[in-house]
């Protein structure tokens, strides 16, 4: 790392000689610091936040502030899939703020104008990576929590189909391989997050799980779930009931359903997972995979398919690669094939400065450089407007 | 290599022995220079041999020490040499009437591929005169009776060259007072033809003479060649002192400043190249940008994900603040990531020295702790 830059500017000679100016000395100039924040505290604000917390009234103006989210809402809306970093910042600044960004206002136009009594229209965000696409997709979310949908919310796609300990040979259907601990662990988390429809929602079949137990036809899909959570073996099949249930059933307008898959091209690539003679297991085999297929595809009506593709985590894919064309390979482009594309690119100038003056309201940057201008267009090269590397740039400062 | 002279009399061929310098195709050669040297051989030798041939094993091998090479010898080995650069352009498949030394030593050096880290140790092919260190000839006849006039001083060459000189400062001092008288005379200033070319080292002046020298006459020497050329001197004198100077090639301590260049959109750009360890890079920056930097067609986002090879970039432009106004396209190859980074760094400041004043780039050149460069901008 570059130590002791000194510039061309006159700064030079105030600053004594055995200072350095780029990551540097931990220790925060506290006076310095402090005279400088409070002043233009009210400035920065407007620029960095908004007060406006409903994602339904987010407009144009907003583009560039961060809007806040309360931590009760914090852990219904989102028991899972935010990303671990933002989790970590959330613990720090003990407050959990999204910034309102150009694609995510885009989506929340279009889900606004969905008519209901089509089929499900599919969107897919791509980008490069450290763009935004799960913190966007997150947004949406949040929009479709407050508006009272139903969310089934995978947060990635790709824990499904790697580093899987336990494969049983699925109950249901001999071919196929179950994953009882991903299985479970996602419908405590789809519980905790859909509470409150659980319990509305009857299923239309009757399940025979084994000699004992089942379920009858017209219980509430809370049982099903409990079911799954307290049998961890039939916890895959326990997913595939409620993803068939909810499909059916959102298409007769009882409640509207949002299908948010992070990490959409783990379904159609590779898996790293063996059976016991060592040949490798495609996708198709897995049961979870296999019945999220089936959710994907746009023949059900009555809410919308939000999902990302992203090269972090996925196996097999070069790193430069971020169009779906080259994610999703040729199989899963043919079959999310009708689907409307939404780039998600680095900040914009406002949006850079909007994250900036957020980083430095919370004090995250101690820099004593970080808030003079050249600081500021420091960062702008290095991590050339990219969020994530933004972030992982500003944790150092 | 004690074989022959032993079995051929006992001569003392002490000029005939070869100490084993390896050459192209000269072993063929050692019988051969042996059986002629000993009919050119010295019969003063030979005479005195008759009565000590106790002594002859030890001038023997004293001789052996010393290497020395008769002149049929060294016109047999030209000979060779010439025939074997027929036979090597042969090989080659190219022309053996145009076949330069250069591409002698480019054949040697894919026929022999030597992975010896000493550059001398590995094969060569050169002429003779280059290889063998340059022999007296005999410096005395059949009579026993010196050539050389000066022959009993012991360096005859320099002596003989000092002599030379000092007439030449005669006669040039001779000029110069009929000069005067005849009012003629004009100040010539001598400094062009010294600016640019140094007098030999005594080393390459005892190879010239093939003499051994002390350093008070090399020192004698140089005096006199200096009062020599501080008179005026004719064409001849000057070639004479010409023969005792080499070049010196004169560093330019300037780097050469481009200036700017245009396109067709009437953009103000300029292109620089780098290179750091075995990476090579060339830039080209434009004068009004936004700060974006192409790297072989890619984002350098995408092409240095590690912070520290973007540092690297960053630094030019930091330094002379001007972050977010120059737009690049560079292209890089070789090398691994870092010292692809610094190759383009070192690029981007060649072409940015066009858009900045001499001062700044001194001021670049010599470090931040140099005074100088503007004050902000």
């Amino acid at each position: 790392m570059l130590k002791g830059m000194t510039r061309l500017v006159s700064r030079v000679h105030k600053l004594d000689p055995g200072r350095f100016s780029h990551l540097g000395t931990q220790a925060p100039q506290c006076p310095v610091a402090h005279l400088d924040n409070q002043v233009p505290t009210e400035r920065t604000r407007a620029i960095s936040r908004t007060l406006e917390n409903d994602p339904a009234k987010h407009g144009e103006q907003h583009v560039g502030q961060h809007y806040n989210i309360s931590i009760q809402e914090l852990k219904t809306v989102f028991p899972h899939g935010l990303p671990p970093r933002f989790v970590m910042q959330v613990k720090t600044f003990n407050e959990a703020c999204l910034m309102v960004r150009k694609p995510a206002l885009e989506l929340l136009h279009y889900l606004k104008n969905t008519n209901f009594a089509h089929p499900a229209v599919r969107y897919v965000l791509y980008g490069e990576k450290g763009t935004g696409k799960t913190l966007s997709l997150c947004h949406i979310i949040h929009f479709c929590a407050k508006q009272d949908w139903l969310i089934l919310h995978i947060p990635d796609a790709h824990l499904w189909v790697k580093n899987c300990r336990d494969l049983l040979q699925s109950t249901y259907n001999k071919q196929r391989f179950d994953q009882p601990l991903e299985a479970s662990i996602w419908l405590k988390n789809f519980k905790t997050a859909n509470e409150r429809f659980l319990s509305q929602i009857k299923v239309q079949d009757k399940y025979v799980w084994n000699k004992r137990e089942s379920t009858e036809k017209g219980s509430p899909l809370a049982e099903v779930v409990e079911q799954g959570i307290m049998r961890v073996r039939n916890a895959t099949d326990a997913v595939g009931i409620v993803l068939k249930e909810l499909k059916r059933q959102s298409s007769l307008g009882v409640f509207r359903l949002l299908v948010a898959v992070d990490g959409v091209n783990a379904l159609w690539g590779r898996t790293t997972l063996k059976r016991e003679d060592k040949s490798p297991i495609t996708p198709e085999e897995l049961a979870l995979i296999y019945n999220l297929r089936k959710m994907v595809k746009n023949d059900w009506q009555g809410g919308a398919i939000v999902l990302t593709v992203s090269q972090t985590g996925s196996l097999f894919k070069p790193r430069k690669a971020y169009l779906p064309q080259e994610l999703l390979g040729k199989e899963g482009f043919d079959t999310l094939d009708p689907f409307i594309p939404i780039l998600v690119s680095n900040y914009n100038p406002k949006e850079f400065e909007g994250c900036i003056q957020y980083y430095l309201e919370n004090n995250w940057l101690q820099h004593e450089k970080a808030h003079t201008e050249e600081g500021k267009k420091e960062l702008l090269f290095l991590s050339n407007r990219n969020p994530g590397l933004l972030e992982r740039l500003c944790a150092y400062l | 290599m004690a074989a022959p002279s032993v079995s051929c009399g006992a001569a003392v061929p002490y000029r005939l022995f070869l100490a084993g310098r390896v050459s192209f195709a000269r072993e063929q050669g050692l019988w051969k220079a042996a059986a002629s040297g000993l009919q050119t051989g010295t019969r003063c030798q030979i005479l005195r041999l008759k009565h000590s041939p106790a002594v002859t094993t030890t001038k023997n091998v004293a001789a052996l020490r010393r290497e020395s090479y008769t002149v049929d010898f060294i016109k047999k080995q030209i000979e060779e040499f010439n025939i074997g650069k027929r036979h090597l352009a042969n090989m080659m498949g190219e022309d053996p009437e145009t076949f330069t030394q250069e591409d002698v030593d480019r054949a040697i050096t894919y026929l022999f591929p030597s992975g010896l880290f000493e550059k001398r140790a590995r094969p060569i092919m050169k002429h003779p005169e280059e290889i063998f260190p340059k022999q007296r000839a005999v410096q005395w006849g059949e009579d026993g009776r010196p050539f050389h006039f000066l022959f009993y001083t012991g360096k005859q060459s320099y002596y003989s060259l000092m002599h030379e000189a000092y007439g030449k400062v005669l006669h040039a001092e001779e000029r110069q007072d009929q000069l005067r008288a005849k009012g003629l005379f004009s100040e010539k200033s001598k400094s062009k033809d010294l600016i640019g070319s140094r007098w030999l080292i005594k080393e390459e002046l005892e190879e010239m003479l093939v003499e051994k020298l002390s350093d008070q006459d090399y020192a004698q020497f140089i005096r006199l060649l200096e009062r020599l050329s501080a008179l005026p001197c004719d064409a001849a004198e000057e070639e004479f002192v010409g023969r005792f100077r080499r070049t010196v090639t004169v560093q330019s301590k300037k780097h050469l400043i481009e200036p700017l260049q245009y396109d067709e959109q009437g953009m103000a750009f300029s292109t620089g190249q780098g290179k750091r360890k075995t990476a090579n890079a060339e830039a080209v920056v434009y004068g009004h940008g936004s700060g974006k930097i192409e790297i072989n067609g890619v984002d350098y986002l995408l092409y240095f994900p590690v912070t520290q090879d973007r540092e690297q970039l960053m630094f030019p432009f930091h330094f002379l603040d001007r972050l977010g106004k120059h737009d690049v396209t560079c292209t890089v190859s070789g090398g691994g990531r870092s010292s692809q980074a610094g190759a383009i760094r070192l690029a981007m400041s060649r072409a940015l020295c066009s858009f900045i004043t001499e001062d700044e780039v001194e001021w670049m050149r010599q470090g931040p702790g140099f005074p100088g460069g503007s004050d902000g901008k």
